[in-house]
């Protein structure tokens, strides 16, 4: 297995619309993560669900256990799923400097804004990947691999194994490994260091 | 070999019930327990859990038909909450006196009005003086294995008494964790052979009147009531010493061993104490390790068993401390704090420890208590040491 870095605390908040898959995406993850040895606690912040209300969802993972069992108010990443939301909601809400932004978008990263206090950034056309694979623009699996692709703090092998134990099977399953690993291979990495922006495309 | 899970703390407890055997399942669902009673059906469904499932009407007729079954020798289980256990009321009021020893998981949620959904511990305290037992967990695997215990709890002949195994809605039942699933084999030997109800069942070859009209001011009528009250108080301080016990007996056998009553946590050189119940605690231990390593004599009691009241147990852990700031999940209307407050109050004064106290509530209706509200509490509580004035409640979420 790839060795992964240590990690004393990080704390991730998901943003989606409902029926994206956010709540179900930290869950995969979470699933990945402890497979690899990770502590890990996800919490969705729900309300009265409804297809394209605001979904929040948290999630923590460590080499320690972890007792805190609370939402998240300082993340070091933000896994945004939907490309409009940026508009309607703060998704930097206190992101800490350093911070990881993973957004699902087509456009390139000069046409969006985001704080100074974000150093590496993920895009991903989700919803173009979902919309070929799926016919839906449920994008949580697409964006999973762009977190791996961005952070490199989970192989694809423990979200493939995740999906496979916590989520889906047979066609579903196949559709789901697919679309991982296409947002994997086509997200965007960006390090915004020093004023410059260094885009590589995969 | 134990298989690891990630789940939440509502399946975290469904697979506590599929491990525990029951014979009988009756649920409704109601946020947010809900995805439980979704769990339970999926595991009849897929022969997971061999027990009759009964689809009844409403939350009144759920703890009925187990009341039946209880009394026909079953073993059973339900989870509920919020509005539901408001229906259940009837019946769950009828349940200790008959001494009944029902499972049910409380995923406990904040009361209506103003309409909300979340979490809240406002419907579990609403209930706590009616005679079940109940435990409030903090994370999803103490859910699952104080799920199984609870059944060798309440059907112990020294207890007979129905059991809320309390977790907190939002944190605890949508939360997910990595649990280990102990194998059944294992729990089998640790719950014994089902030896439910042997005091009463209802039998047609040994036909037997139950419950049947008890009580007015003639003949054996008082008496007989008093007799019906005592024996199920004298239950629940007998629980007090099963709970314990069986929580050691896990231990031994899991490995993991769990506060039965209270827990104390940095309290043995502690000069005041935070007391926390449920999931809200590991944020509390967070914060006083935080407040320690910046020199604060702080402590921590958390809450487990809070029926029957573990007043032994808080003894022994808050006689040493000056102060206590007690944070509580749900509010005493009549008294203007927090329920675990009030209580704490009564039993410092049973135990004649008289020193200044402060409540604070927090975390209703979904909200967060955070090691940042924590820190609040701390600092509150250190600056009461020398107080001699009542103090007020704080409201924890008033400014969020």
């Amino acid at each position: 297995m790839k060795r992964l870095p240590e990690i004393s605390m990080f704390e991730m908040r998901f943003h989606g619309r409902g029926g994206q898959g956010a709540v179900l995406a930290s869950k995969i993850l979470a699933k990945a993560l402890a497979e690899e040895g990770r502590h890990v606690k996800a919490i969705p912040s729900f309300g009265f669900e409804r297809r394209g209300a605001p979904v929040t969802a948290y999630l923590r993972f460590s080499d320690n256990p972890i007792r805190q069992t609370t939402n998240i108010y300082n993340p070091n990443c933000v896994v945004c799923l939907d490309p409009t939301l940026p508009q309607s909601v703060d998704i930097f809400e206190r992101i800490q400097s350093g911070g990881i932004w993973i957004q699902s978008t087509k456009k390139s990263v000069d046409r969006l804004a985001f704080p100074g206090e974000v150093t590496t950034i993920g895009l991903c056309d989700a919803f173009g990947i979902a919309l070929k694979i799926f016919g839906r623009t449920i994008v949580n699996s697409t964006m999973l691999g762009a977190f791996s692709r961005t952070t490199g703090l989970v192989t694809l092998d423990s979200l493939y194994n995740a999906m496979a134990t916590v989520a889906f099977r047979d066609a579903a399953l196949e559709k789901n490994i697919l679309a991982c690993k296409t947002g994997y291979e086509q997200c965007r990495v960006i390090h915004n260091g020093e004023g410059t922006l260094d885009e590589k495309t995969g | 070999m134990p298989k690891k899970l990630v789940c939440d703390g509502n399946e975290a407890a469904a697979w506590g019930v599929v491990l525990s055997r029951p014979d009988m399942v009756a649920v409704y669902p109601i946020t947010p327990q809900s995805s439980l009673a979704e769990y339970i059906s999926q595991f009849v469904a897929d022969g997971i859990l061999k027990a009759d499932l009964m689809d009844v009407e409403g939350e009144h007729s759920v703890l009925s038909v187990l009341q039946g079954a209880a009394l026909a020798g079953a073993r059973t289980f339900t989870a509920s909450c919020g509005q539901g256990l408001a229906f259940m009321f009837e019946p769950y009021f009828r349940t200790p006196p008959l001494r009944l020893p029902i499972v049910m998981s409380l995923v406990t949620r904040d009361g209506i009005s103003p309409q909300c959904v979340w979490g809240g511990q406002q419907d579990a305290m609403t209930v706590r003086e009616t005679g079940w037992i109940h435990m409030y967990c903090e994370t999803a695997q103490e859910i699952l294995d104080t799920t199984i215990m609870a059944y060798k709890i309440a059907e112990h002949r020294d207890v007979m008494l129905p059991v809320n195994v309390n977790h907190d809605g939002n944190y605890l039942s949508y939360g997910v964790e990595q649990i280990e699933l102990p194998d059944q084999a294992d729990v089998d030997e640790f719950l014994g052979e089902k030896n439910v109800n042997w005091h009463v069942a209802l039998d047609p070859e040994r036909p037997m009147g139950v419950d049947p009209l008890t009580g007015g001011a003639g003949g054996i009528g008082p008496s007989l009531f008093v007799r019906y009250r005592k024996g199920l108080c004298e239950g629940m301080q007998n629980a007090l010493a099963v709970i314990e016990d069986i929580h050691r007996q896990w231990g031994e056998r899991f490995g993991r061993f769990y506060a039965p009553l209270v827990e104390s946590y940095r309290m043995e050189d502690a000069e005041y104490a935070i007391v926390t119940i449920g999931s809200m605690s590991g944020a509390g231990k967070d914060a006083v390790d935080a407040a320690r390593n910046a020199g604060e004599p702080v402590g921590l009691l958390k809450i487990k068993t809070f029926r029957p009241f573990p007043l032994e147990a808080i003894k022994a852990a808050l006689s040493h401390v000056k102060a206590i700031g007690v944070v509580d999940r749900s509010v005493s209307f009549g008294w203007n704090c927090g329920p675990v407050f009030q209580e704490l109050l009564s039993a410092l004064f049973y135990l004649r420890i008289h020193i200044p106290a402060v409540s604070f509530i927090g975390g209703l209706a979904g909200a967060d208590i955070t090691v940042d509200h924590f820190e609040r509490v701390i600092r509150t509580t250190a600056d009461i040491m020398n107080t001699d004035e009542p103090l007020e409640t704080i409201w924890l979420n008033e400014a969020d």
